[in-house]
């Protein structure tokens, strides 16, 4: 039996409350909170948060990665990749792109599935919008991995039923590669082909899987197309998971896996478990949950990371982040690109944060060294993965000089439990809260991106609870 | 194996040194030619009387024609080096050694820097290409480190160590507004500079030193051929320079309250120059004042203060300019800003002037001392190199 065996999802730590934008624009808004990636974020690294998150608890590890989003950071060169270097996984895993479309977050997740070994499916978005859309306001962040698996590799949670698709040829949301925003057809006439497609895909998913409306515990209808995912919710009734509308938003080609981890959070064995993409057609899945998963370790629930949300997040800030806001610098220079040569030369440390361990002192060195600073051994060094390993603040200060997109940056030295140290940029932190002592832990981010080269790295942010 | 110094076997004969400040009118090499001349007047010497150059500068021109075309020298050789912020001085130290060695009677050690050409604030650097993993923080952010850590370690409160940092501030500013080469001549209130813009951490704008052009050169020959050029030649007791494995950000029982290069090249500086108690001993030091939080640890680092006092002997006035041990009785980074290639040379011009008692009256120390430190440093806390050297005006 192959199923899911796995899962992980991440929120980012920003909210935006969406009376800020009517407060500042005189337009658009709205109630409740959407989630922000923050301005060291992108589609990668929070793929890469998903992915450790599903693999923090995991005793397998996968053979390859289907990564899946609307808003690749690069185009031509495959992003997966980062991803398989900064979960430190080896060069025998196949890492591939799906993307440009909110739909080809089937592509991952039925791709996984259907592979062999142990495959993962990562879906991200950032979701942008123009200021006062309703996109903007609507969508939200996030990501979320799934990994799928044979019952010989890992105990199966929740395992396929039967399934159906549909497709569509309409003009319902588009977008030039390069714009930061889409463009939308009136909403009522995807609503009339979106209403078809999805009824029809239901009702041959229902009878693949041979059972009845009646017979399901909840049902996840998700799309970026508002009007449609509503009108077609109807059929679920009070079976209907929360789509997470009011806290996080809308995270497009995330939100069917955002909705189907919030959903296996909270799920007992034996759940029938329906969802419903709309992406330019519809696909329905019918899952069932297995006794597996009452003893499913999970890592961090959707609803904790939406507990632990901040959302003192100004309306100024948000679109200086996304790009739309063009601030002042400070009068020092724009950041140096990374060279490929030298990047390639230590992706080891600079994606998995990986360092060197002497085997005589058991002195850690971040980064890498060959020499010892403990004894001056040569050569006789062990790599030590350091990626999820916590760590207390040593000293630290707040940089107001320095280049950033958001400044002040705030630095900390930091001393990780069992040794080594690192001086490491914080990030998710109110620079005010910093003190001496403080516990932090490692996630990965694009610290700067400078001619075209995204400078990927890990930072430390406050350690979850 | 082992390092013996050269005490006593060289001497400066004389010195130049431009005003430090915006020179927006003068080129690199317009400094240069100033500080070169102005050296070669003091000493009494033309420039065909030198036998070889060394030019320390960190981006201001690479290679000796960055000195040997402003300055036309005719197919001698000049050395170009650099050694972070502790370039003026690494120029100084090759030359002596040239000269102690033998192999010339006359050499220069030039320093120069010109910062307000970039048009950014602060330093800046070009590093080669990396893999973006470095720390990319500022300068005054890598020395406010050593702040939080210094006043948690001694029990400091935070008024306490902002008020040890805005006197230290204060205190150089009062010397450089006595000098008419600094580039801020003015004393600044302790409320000005308590109450300035935050750079880094605690820092304000008034905690870091400024940013100038400027040049600074020597004239070094052997001890004994000194009195042939000057009455007053200032005598090299000792030359010590640290270069540290770098591990302050690597190893957690550096705690950010000190700098071992400097510990390190001190206690070699004093070993050589046969100091056994620096805060007795010596009449006045020029330090490296980058920013307030790094003059205090180096008063514990350079022996001046026992460990956990140099917070209480910078508040009670010790290394003022009528104090104990001045320090920085020019005014320091402080006052001069720090053109980079400039400033350990800059440094020894004052001991120039104050051993030889040809500082201005109003500034000048009235000591029975006859030996000056300067200490240079470059870097960052954790990872830094550091350079001593002991001055003297009288043999043995």
């Amino acid at each position: 039996m192959r199923g899911i065996i796995g899962y992980g999802a991440y929120v980012p730590y920003y909210r935006l409350d969406r009376s800020k934008i009517a407060a500042a624009m005189g337009a658009g808004g709205g109630r409740g909170e959407r989630s922000v990636a923050s301005f060291d974020e992108d589609t990668t690294t929070m793929g890469v948060e998903a992915a450790r998150n599903a693999l923090r608890n995991a005793q397998v590890a996968p053979t390859s990665i289907l990564f899946a989003t609307a808003n690749p950071a690069y185009l031509d060169k495959t992003n997966a990749t980062a991803i398989q270097a900064a979960l430190d996984l080896p060069q025998e895993t196949w890492a591939v792109d799906t993307g440009g479309s909110a739909r080809s977050a089937e592509a991952a997740m039925r791709g996984a599935r259907g592979s062999e070994g142990i495959a993962m499916a990562i879906l991200s978005d950032l979701r942008t919008g123009k200021p006062t859309s309703a996109d903007e306001s609507n969508g939200g962040d996030a990501a979320v991995a799934f990994l799928f698996g044979d019952e010989d590799d890992s105990p199966v949670i929740a395992r396929s039923l039967g399934s159906a698709s549909a497709t569509g040829e309409f003009l319902d949301r588009y977008r030039q590669p390069g714009d930061s925003f889409s463009r939308i057809w009136e909403e009522r006439f995807g609503e009339q082909a979106y209403l078809e497609l999805g009824n029809e895909a239901i009702e041959r998913a229902l009878k693949a899987a041979n059972v009845g409306l009646e017979d399901l515990d909840k049902v996840i209808v998700v799309g970026l197309h508002t009007r449609a995912v509503n009108s077609l919710s109807r059929v679920a009734g009070d079976k209907l998971v929360n789509g997470l509308e009011s806290v996080v938003g809308n995270t497009g080609t995330a939100h069917l896996g955002l909705l189907l981890a919030s959903a296996l959070d909270t799920a007992a064995a034996g759940e029938k478990i329906m969802v419903v993409h709309l992406a330019d057609g519809a696909t329905v899945q019918i899952l069932e949950t297995t006794e597996a998963i009452n003893n499913y370790n999970r890592f961090k629930t959707v609803e904790s990371q939406i507990a632990g949300g901040n959302s003192s997040l100004d309306y100024n800030l948000y679109l200086t982040w996304r790009g739309f806001l063009d601030r002042e610098p400070p009068r020092r220079p724009d950041p140096d690109r990374p060279g490929a040569p030298p990047a390639f030369r230590s992706q080891d440390w600079k994606y998995a944060f990986v360092g060197s361990r002497d085997r005589s002192s058991g002195a850690i060195h971040l980064p890498p060294m060959r020499v010892s600073m403990s004894g001056g051994s040569v050569d006789d060094m062990e790599r030590i993965r350091m990626a999820d390993i916590p760590a207390t603040i040593a000293t630290f200060t707040i940089d107001r000089l320095a280049y950033s997109l958001s400044p002040p940056v705030v630095a900390v030295v930091i001393d990780y439990d069992g040794g080594g140290r690192f001086q490491a940029e914080m990030t998710d932190v109110d620079p005010a809260a910093v003190e001496i002592g403080g516990r932090v832990e490692m996630t990965f981010r694009r610290l700067f991106t400078a001619e075209g080269i995204h400078n990927y790295f890990w930072k430390a942010r406050p350690l979850s609870s | 194996m082992a390092s013996h110094g050269i005490k006593d076997q060289v001497a400066i004969i004389g010195m130049g040194c431009t005003n430090f400040g915006e020179h927006w009118d003068k080129s690199v090499d317009d400094m240069l030619v100033d500080a070169a001349h102005e050296a070669y007047e003091s000493a009494g010497v033309v420039q065909d009387d030198i036998d070889a150059f060394w030019l320390g500068t960190m981006a201001s021109g690479v290679s000796g024609l960055t000195l040997s075309k402003p300055l036309q020298i005719d197919y001698k050789p000049v050395t170009r080096l650099e050694n972070m912020c502790a370039t003026g001085s690494e120029a100084f130290r090759n030359a002596c050694y040239a000269v102690a060695s033998g192999a010339y009677d006359t050499v220069m050690a030039i320093g120069v820097e010109k910062l307000k050409d970039s048009g950014y604030s602060g330093l800046t650097g070009s590093a080669p290409p990396s893999d973006g993993t470095s720390s990319t923080i500022t300068a005054p952010a890598t020395f406010s480190l050593l702040a939080p850590a210094y006043a948690k370690k001694h029990g400091l409160d935070e008024d306490t160590m902002k008020e040890v940092l805005t006197r230290i501030a204060w205190k150089n500013h009062k010397n450089g507004a006595l000098n008419p080469r600094a580039q801020f001549r003015k004393e600044v209130a302790k409320e000005t500079i308590s109450g300035s813009p935050l750079i880094a951490g605690p820092l304000g704008i008034f905690d870091c030193s400024g940013v100038s052009d400027g040049s600074a050169a020597a004239i070094i020959v052997r001890a004994e051929d000194a009195h042939k050029y000057t009455d007053k030649p200032l005598y090299v007791k000792a030359l010590s320079f640290s270069s540290g494995p770098a591990t302050g950000a690597l190893d957690s029982t550096y705690d950010y309250t000190t700098f071992r290069e400097v510990r390190a090249s001190a206690e070699e500086a004093y070993k050589q120059a046969g100091i056994v108690d620096p805060r007795s001993e010596i009449a006045m030091a020029e330090v490296h004042d980058c920013f307030t939080p790094t003059e205090l640890v180096l008063m514990e680092d350079l022996g001046f203060a026992s460990e956990g006092t140099g917070w209480k002997e910078a508040l009670n006035g010790t290394f003022d300019l009528d104090g104990d041990l001045p320090v920085n009785p020019d005014g320091g980074l402080k006052s001069f800003g720090h053109p980079i290639g400039a400033s350990g040379l800059r440094m020894l011009f004052e001991c120039w002037l104050q051993l030889r008692g040809e500082a201005p009256p109003e500034r000048q120390i009235d000591s029975d001392k006859t030996l000056g430190l300067t200490h240079n440093l470059g870097g960052q806390p954790g990872a830094c190199v550091s350079f001593v050297s002991v001055v003297g005006s009288q043999l043995g």
